[in-house]
Formats: C-alpha cells, structure tokens, sequence
C-alpha cells in the first residue's frame, strides 16, 4: 500500500493521538485554570512534571524512530519542525506567558476544556482564536 | 511536612502519568504519521477556511488544517472519555474572570501564532526535539507568565 491510500489510517491515527493529549490534559489536572496558575504562583510544581513527562517520551520518539524507522509507518517522510530565535519569537514567547500568567489557559486545554464540559473556557477559546486572527492580519 | 507534600500538595502521580500520556500521544503522531504535534498552529490554519489572505493561505497552514482539526477533535474526545469515565460527569468549571479568560486567551493566540509556538509546541516538541531556540522560547514566557500571574493574584484578587 502506497503512502497515498493510507489516508483513513493516517486520519484515524491522528485522531488517536489526540485523544491520548487530551485524556493526558484532563488526568493531570492542565484543564483547569486554577491549577496552572498555583503553579506559576509556585504552590504546586505539578507542571513541571507534566511537561517533563511529556518532553521525555517526545524526545525518545523523535530520536529513536527516524533511526530505527527510516520513514514513519502510515507515510513517507518525518516533518521537521525546526525553531528560529529572532525578534518575533522572543516578543511573541513573552506576550504568550504574559496572556497564560493572567488567564491559566493555553492553547492545549482551551480545547481539551470542552470535551470535559468546562463552558467557562470558550471565552479562552474566543480570545486565543481571535489573537491569532489578528496576528494573521497584522503579519506581512 | 515533607518535601513532596511542600512541592506538590495535591499529589505527584497523576501528574507524572498524565504528562507520560500527553508525550505518548505526541510520540504516536510522529511515528505514525511523521508529524509534529504543537497545538496552537491550528487556530491560525483553521481561519484559513475563512480569510483569503495570503498569510492564512501558505501552504503550511492549507496543507495541514484538516489533520490538525481532526487532532484538536481527538483533543475534545479524551477529555470527555476522562470526564465521563474517571471524573463522574460532574461539570469543571473556572473561577477565573471571564475577562481574564478572554484578554489573557487573546494574548496567548496572538504570542503564540507571533511566536511560533505555545506550551506543546515549543514545551513538548522544541525541548522533544532537543531545540535551542523553543528552549529559549520557553524560558522567555515562563518568565513573563510567572511575573503575571504573581502581579495578577495581588493586584486582581
């Protein structure tokens, strides 16, 4: 079967992958506000390992499977993703902590939210889908 | 009071686990499909079904906006599989202002899109990924999220 006919498989597995992130979203507690922001206030350092249990399975992934793979199972090539530090992504970094510092939301559990019946996160999800509306329009 | 109780009040585990299941789910994207799963590309390729602009129009977003809205729905689906299974159905809710949600959502969509990137992206696949750059990224809005939240709990409280 060529790349091209896994299209319902890919689909699916991305579905799959999703639900993973964000069942893990909800059972560690990131889908609520006040959690995110005792932990930026420094009363419970959850976070760290969250986002350290995640990075440590991501990394094992992206490290091991270009090698031992060669290509990814339902298609032809490993995408890159590779992160540049200039003035848009520093000033950006920092508006984005300073928007996560007052609301304790970020994109992941804005969405997620909902699926856990959290009604009071469409206003999150209103201003994130609007913040990257106008980045859009003001972008060249 | 020992540390662990000091460091993480409500416990450790389900904190541990639910992060191991986050990367689990990032890890079968990438070796499923090769593709790398940050989470805030999706509000900017979404609009564009909507804004003919050229920017909304790139091919990156345009090529990917269908999977990365089937992603987001599996976002949805495995937080309701937890509502419904592990947390008995009882509705979350946020005592956050509205206002706060909505002003500080805006600056997170437009820092993050600006920025290219937010907690998962630049959190999860940049450090996953071993990039320099995402680390200085993350660094740079833990520093500013932390001097808000801090300034916020008391100036808004």
């Amino acid at each position: 079967m060529s790349a091209a006919n896994k299209t319902v498989p890919r689909t699916l597995a991305t579905l799959a992958a999703g639900v993973l992130f964000g069942f893990g979203l909800s059972y560690s507690s990131m889908i609520r506000p006040e959690v995110v922001l005792s932990f930026l206030r420094f009363e419970d350092f959850g976070l760290m390992l969250v986002m350290g249990g995640a990075v440590m399975v991501a990394l094992l992934a992206y490290k091991l499977a270009p090698r031992l793979l060669g290509r990814p199972l339902l298609d032809d090539h490993f995408h890159k993703h590779p992160s540049v530090w200039n003035r848009d992504t520093a000033v950006g970094a920092a508006l984005f902590g300073v928007g996560w510092g007052l609301s304790g939301v970020c994109p992941g559990p804005a969405i997620a939210g909902l699926g856990a019946g959290n009604w009071d996160l469409l206003w999150a999800l209103a201003g994130i889908a609007l913040g990257a509306l106008v980045q859009g329009l003001r972008a060249k | 009071m020992n540390l662990s109780l000091s460091l993480f009040p409500l416990g450790w585990q389900h904190y541990l686990l639910g992060g191991v299941i986050i990367g689990t789910g990032v890890a079968l994207l990438f070796v499923l499909t090769g593709r790398i799963g940050g989470m805030s590309t999706v509000f900017s390729s979404t609009w564009s079904f909507a804004v003919r602009r050229p920017f909304f129009q790139q091919a990156r977003f345009v090529d990917s906006r269908g999977w990365r809205l089937v992603y987001a729905l599996g976002l949805i689906l495995g937080a309701l599989v937890w509502w419904l299974g592990f947390a008995g159905g009882a509705p979350e809710a946020t005592a956050v202002p509205a206002w706060q949600l909505l002003v500080g959502g805006f600056l997170v969509g437009y820092g993050a899109r600006l920025g290219n990137g937010c907690t998962s992206g630049h959190g999860i696949c940049g450090l996953g990924s071993m990039q320099l750059p995402s680390l200085m990224a993350v660094l740079t809005f833990m520093a500013t999220a932390f001097l808000t939240a801090n300034l916020a709990a008391r100036w808004l409280a």
